[in-house]
């Protein structure tokens, strides 16, 4: 009897200690030398995913792994954290957040630790503090998580134009753009593998968001056109390579945006005729559109109002 | 059979309860109408203004809100204020709008700040003292939505420009449509000093003020809630030639005004 609650305790510490071992962990794609990325789902955050819908991933290089966006959640933090360290014993030095949005910070907490620097635009810590207290107000409604100010990670590192991160044998230019999908978007670039990730510049499937500026983010997309790339992860969709067509699609839609709108407030019409009448037709090319797009409108309008 | 439809439709109004658990009228009820309208009656009714709303803010820093006045302004009867409230904003009042015979008719269009499921609300006072009220409930805007301006450094630079637009020519005599463009960032203090030990107090639009040749037409005591580049429709009746004049104050007490010639 005695022989056999021992037995019965060791196979459950051993199962125990097996869980223990074996972290949970996301699927992850090698996508280049280094290079490992998550693909989100075009999904609205919700309650179901706990915000954990954008493509994040990481670089490892000899001596450092930079992460390129922390996730929606920090749960979601924590499974890259693992991720990474099931794939690698090079530790993590730096976390670059690609902009303000709860998609791609939240899973900032999982990452602090002593040697991890976070790394943003000059206007990242500004954004996080005038938006911070609303994300974290309804992350319980929205996200069904409950986030606290421990979420709010501001950068320690500011880019205001472009830097270079030497993770061993590996150089990721990171620039700062001006605004455009929003006033604090971040791109990194490896020139040697001529991998680029635009995080948010650049959705593919997933209907564009413009939570910045419209001509800004034209502006922008024209300038890492003349880039040399071989492979795009955007923020949310697949990976693409034909470059700059990959960018096509996109451009497209917000020229047609800054078109119709421009023309709308031209012939005197209000916003909310623009919000009821602009680029219905393109809709089937999207995902998400009917979440997007007359916010996208509202946005265009409210910017191109001072055109003249 | 009948006992289980009874069953069901129980069901049903229980779900329905809880999910619409949101649209309630308990913040007004409870505090906004003593703090705004301490022991007056107030009747709900859609004979004098009506005010439309979209029923999802698509983005929760713009939400484009139109109030239709029903009656026409006389010098006996006219719509002397229009008070909007936003229940469930952190600070629920968002305009208060002042109007006068000449204004031709009290209507208002404006954008809002909505941060959550919430009624926005109408209270139009009569030159009697009466009071009516209208309602429409938004559903808040999801994802990375937030009730701040995208692009805090373009307001800025363009801070104090001021433009007037006109939909249609001048009619004399007629209530005349007009649109007053305001930029200013409008922005919200910040409270996150635990985190940043800084505070940035709010700084906003308070005051608006529009004249047809020295006639008040038009007088808004402006909040937070509204949103980034204050914009406004409203109307005025010209009897003749002159200038429509808006002068605007924000709260660190900077003017701002604009003119503009109206030839009917």
């Amino acid at each position: 009897m005695k022989k056999r609650v021992l037995l019965s305790l060791i196979i459950f510490l051993g199962l125990l200690t097996m869980k223990c071992q074996a972290k949970d962990t996301l699927v992850v794609q090698k996508i280049a030398p280094g290079w490992y990325f998550h693909f989100g789902h075009h999904e609205l955050p919700n309650r179901e995913n706990h915000g954990a819908i954008a493509n994040i991933g990481f670089v490892v290089g000899s001596s450092c792994v930079a992460v390129l966006d922390s996730g929606g959640n920090p749960h979601q933090g924590l499974l890259l954290k693992n991720t990474i360290e099931k794939i690698t014993e090079v530790p993590i030095c730096y976390v670059i957040n690609s902009h303000v949005h709860p998609d791609h910070v939240f899973g900032n907490r999982s990452f602090k630790a002593k040697g991890v620097q976070f790394v943003g635009h000059k206007n990242l810590a500004r954004d996080l503090q005038s938006r911070g207290p609303f994300y974290l107000q309804r992350s319980e409604e929205q996200l069904g998580i409950k986030l606290t100010t421990q979420d709010i990670v501001l950068p320690d590192i500011v880019v205001t134009d472009s830097l270079i991160l030497d993770l061993g044998n590996k150089f990721l230019t990171v620039r700062a753009h001006g605004s455009a999908h929003t006033d604090n978007d971040l791109s990194v670039f490896d020139q040697n593998s001529q991998t680029l990730w635009l995080s948010d510049l650049l959705f593919v499937e997933h209907l564009p968001v413009i939570d910045g500026s419209l001509k800004g983010w034209l502006k922008e997309l024209n300038v890492l056109a003349k880039l040399k790339v071989k492979r795009v992860i955007p923020g949310h969709g697949p990976v693409l390579s034909h470059w700059p067509e990959a960018l096509k699609t996109q451009q497209d839609y917000l020229n047609m945006l800054l078109k119709e709108v421009r023309a709308m407030i031209r012939q005197g019409k209000f916003i909310e005729q623009a919000i009821a009448e602009v680029g219905r037709t393109t809709k089937s090319q999207w995902a998400l559109f009917n979440d997007f797009h007359k916010k996208n409108i509202t946005q265009v309008f409210a910017e191109l109002e001072w055109e003249d | 059979m009948i006992i289980v439809r009874v069953v069901t439709s129980f069901f049903i109004l229980f779900f329905v309860n809880s999910v619409s658990a949101s649209v309630d009228d308990t913040v007004w009820k409870n505090d906004l109408k003593a703090q705004f309208f301490s022991g007056r009656s107030i009747s709900e009714a859609d004979n004098v203004i009506a005010i439309e709303a979209p029923y999802r803010a698509e983005d929760a820093a713009l939400v484009p809100v139109r109030i239709t006045s029903k009656i026409k302004q006389t010098n006996q009867k006219y719509i002397k204020k229009i008070t909007l409230i936003v229940d469930k904003n952190p600070i629920p009042f968002a305009a208060e709008f002042n109007f006068t015979p000449l204004s031709g008719k009290a209507d208002v269009a404006m954008r809002l700040r909505v941060n959550t499921y919430s009624y926005v609300r109408a209270i139009a006072e009569m030159n009697d003292g009466q009071l009516i009220m209208v309602k429409k409930f938004v559903k808040a805007s999801g994802g990375c939505s937030a009730p701040i301006g995208a692009d805090l450094d373009a307001a800025m630079k363009r801070l104090g420009r001021m433009k007037f637009k006109f939909p249609s020519a001048a009619q004399s005599n007629e209530p005349n449509l007009a649109q007053l463009l305001i930029s200013h960032p409008n922005i919200t203090g910040m409270q996150m000093d635990q985190v940043t030990r800084f505070i940035r107090p709010a700084y906003y639009v308070e005051q608006v003020r529009v004249t047809f040749d020295g006639q008040p037409v038009l007088t808004a005591k402006t909040d937070i809630a509204i949103s980034a580049d204050p914009n406004f429709r409203f109307y005025f009746i010209p009897q003749a030639s002159g200038e429509l004049r808006a002068e605007v104050r924000d709260t660190d007490g900077n003017t701002f005004s604009q003119t503009a010639r109206v030839e009917p």
